[in-house]
């Protein structure tokens, strides 16, 4: 009943040598998370937490100084055509035209294919990002967007497990980033890729992922928590803020980024943190009352990713979630009872 | 807009050619007899001290004496008489052989100093010390080593067209965008793929940069060089035509060296404007 995680992150650790001094600067420990085949993952963080340092973990280009990722069955060791990464800054080779540039990865992917078919392959991966007519043009004769199209292409032609996202859409205007939001989630409704994006837009997280992991500041940053997203699976951008969950997750995530990653960073609540299995936290509508440390039971809603079905497809719709609630949704997992006033979240108890 | 401009340069490049060959000319011209002498010592004077003519060619004796050796420049009257365009091939052959050995050496090296540190580090001393030597002070090691004038001049201009390629090669090398080598990675490229579909299109416009300064520096070098061994080339015709007083010629290849080098440089410039690439 349990689907096997794709991807594991297991006790992972980065630190660099201090600039002066002998001493090690983490940037984070004790990371423990997990993505399912086929989930949209994002990583939301102040900047210096380490996200891109994770990110290039899991592609492979970078090393941890602890822990291990295992994808599949195999820890992971190298960059691999299995895990695709899209730059923030495209990383386009500029003196090769749009369509070569796709190429490049299609052959080697295919080393046995005639160029034709290499052609042929990438031409189509240009037509899924509404490139047609581009093929020729170098990335400096593209527009932003455009640019990022061909890199979203890139890596899609090769066809991988796996696709990595550092903050690809934040160079944009906002309507491009929005038209590319878009296509993103038309290409993973239609694919069912698994795709772990790092962002500093709370709404692009709302509108694409599943899960969103939460990161302390840095240094010593380490995962808060990990937040569902309960919009229903089929939201649109134009849509989404009208559901009633919508604001309960936002001012979540807000006020996360706002306050509680400031309050937890440098290790601070550490000694009290479950690593292995952060809390997991479902922002839902509800009757905000008040509760008192130990009457009204909070509805537990899950322990873990891990004990459930792919999350993406049984999570509940909306209105079953509502029916089913005492007017008290809200939810944890852990320790400390919700605190007054804030129904939705709070999961350990603030360190001091 | 653009176009009006370039004509107008055109038109004052040539106000100042014309300017330059009358300044040239009236320099040059006699300002009638000087003193009056016995004929026959005036003969035996010359022109220059009986009629205040100088020795110095006008542009019109320049012009008539280019067109000779243009009518005829690849006669060969022995070794002290040839046309001037076989001494111009046998210069350009020296060139291009020692600075085709040099692409052949410096470029694979610069890719190995680029993309290794430690051989960076390791070579950087050697580097340091050949690269200001002039090239010319290899040339009595030379002779004495290879023991054939020809081959000194073409190690001469090997080891002058060397530097600026190598360290082109590997600063371009070393310098190619993180990012290009990561994508390089994450598509499984391979070395030999990242090297020659990423690294080199990436620092290609350097190593280009590297090789127009070196082709540059061997023109300048053989010049010198071909004074020093004899025989053949332009810079052998220079020096000789001096021994024989023919400033003219002296004049004309001084122009026909320009020429050259111009043209090369050009070609070079036509090469880097291929493999650059707008970022
Ligand atoms: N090579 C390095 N040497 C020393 N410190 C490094 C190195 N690379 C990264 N760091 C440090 O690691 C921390 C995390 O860097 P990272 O780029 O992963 O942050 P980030 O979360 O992606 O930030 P942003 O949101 O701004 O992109 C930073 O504080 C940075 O100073
Ligand atoms: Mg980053």
């Amino acid at each position: 009943m349990t689907k096997k995680p794709l991807i594991r992150v297991e006790g992972l650790a980065k630190r660099f040598p201090e600039p002066r001094g002998k001493g090690m600067l983490t940037v984070f420990e004790n990371l423990w998370f997990s993505v399912d085949p086929g989930e949209f993952v994002c990583i939301i963080g102040h900047s210096g937490c380490g996200k891109s340092t994770i990110l290039n973990i899991l592609a492979g280009l970078d090393r941890p100084t602890e822990g291990v990722v295992i994808v599949g069955e195999q820890a992971l060791d190298g960059p691999s055509l299995d895990r695709a990464v899209i730059f923030q800054s495209h990383a386009l080779m500029p003196w090769l035209s749009a369509e070569r540039n796709i190429e490049l990865g299609v052959a080697s992917r295919h080393r046995d294919w005639s160029a034709a078919r290499v052609k042929e392959h990438a031409r189509r991966y240009l037509s899924l990002v509404h490139l047609e007519g581009a093929e020729a043009k170098k990335p400096a004769q593209l527009s932003g967007g455009m640019r990022q199209r061909v890199g979203i292409a890139r890596a899609l032609a090769v066809e991988p497990k796996i696709l990595l996202m550092d903050e690809p859409f934040s160079a944009l205007d906002a309507l491009t980033r929005g038209s590319l939001q878009d296509e993103v989630l038309s290409i993973r409704r239609a694919t069912d890729q698994t795709i772990f994006m790092i962002t500093h837009d709370i709404d692009e997280a709302m509108l694409l992922a599943d899960k969103i992991v939460l990161m302390t500041n840095g240094p010593r940053a380490r995962i808060a928590e990990i937040v569902e997203n309960t919009l229903p699976a089929d939201r649109q951008r134009t849509e989404m803020h009208r559901h009633p969950n919508y604001y309960p997750l936002r001012n979540h995530l807000l006020e996360f980024l706002v306050t509680r990653s400031r309050e937890l960073a440098g290790g601070v609540g550490a000694e009290k943190a479950n690593y292995r299995s952060p809390p997991i936290v479902r922002p839902v509508a509800g009757e905000t009352r008040a509760n008192g440390p130990t009457d009204a039971p909070t509805t537990l809603v899950s322990q873990s990713t891990r004990s459930r079905p792919d999350p993406r497809r049984s999570r509940p719709a909306f209105p079953r979630l509502v029916a089913r609630g005492d007017g008290r949704t809200a939810v944890l997992e852990g320790s400390g009872p919700p605190r007054r006033n804030r129904p939705f979240t709070e999961t350990q108890p603030r360190g001091r | 807009m653009a176009g009006s401009q370039q004509l107008k340069a055109a038109i004052v490049s040539i106000a100042l050619l014309v300017m330059f060959l009358l300044a040239w000319q009236v320099a040059v011209s006699g300002s009638g007899p000087t003193q009056t002498l016995d004929p026959e010592y005036a003969k035996l004077l010359g022109q220059t001290a009986t009629q205040g003519k100088s020795a110095m060619p006008g542009p019109l004796d320049v012009g008539a004496k280019l067109w000779e050796h243009l009518r005829s420049p690849f006669y060969d009257n022995g070794p002290n008489d040839k046309g001037v365009g076989i001494q111009l091939a046998y210069s350009l052959a020296r060139v291009l052989l020692g600075y085709g050995l040099a692409i052949l050496l410096a470029v694979p090296l610069g890719f190995l100093i680029g993309m290794s540190p430690l051989m960076s580090r390791a070579l950087d001393p050697f580097i340091q010390l050949l690269k200001p030597i002039s090239p010319l002070a290899w040339m009595p090691l030379a002779l004495y080593t290879i023991k054939d004038s020809n081959t000194s001049a073409i190690f001469v201009i090997f080891i002058c067209s060397v530097w600026p390629m190598l360290l082109n090669t590997a600063f371009g090398v070393a310098t190619v965008r993180k990012d290009w080598i990561n994508v390089a990675r994450t598509l499984e490229l391979g070395t030999w793929r990242t090297a020659f579909k990423v690294i080199l299109p990436a620092a290609a416009p350097t190593i280009l940069t590297g090789m127009r300064i070196s082709i540059g520096i061997a023109w300048l070098v053989i010049v010198a060089a071909e004074m020093l061994v004899g025989g053949t080339g332009i810079g052998y015709f220079v020096w000789n035509e001096w021994n024989n007083l023919s400033i003219t010629n002296v004049i004309i290849a001084i122009l026909l060296i320009g020429l050259v080098g111009m043209l090369l440089d050009q070609m070079m410039a036509r090469l880097q404007r291929y493999v650059s690439y707008a970022d």
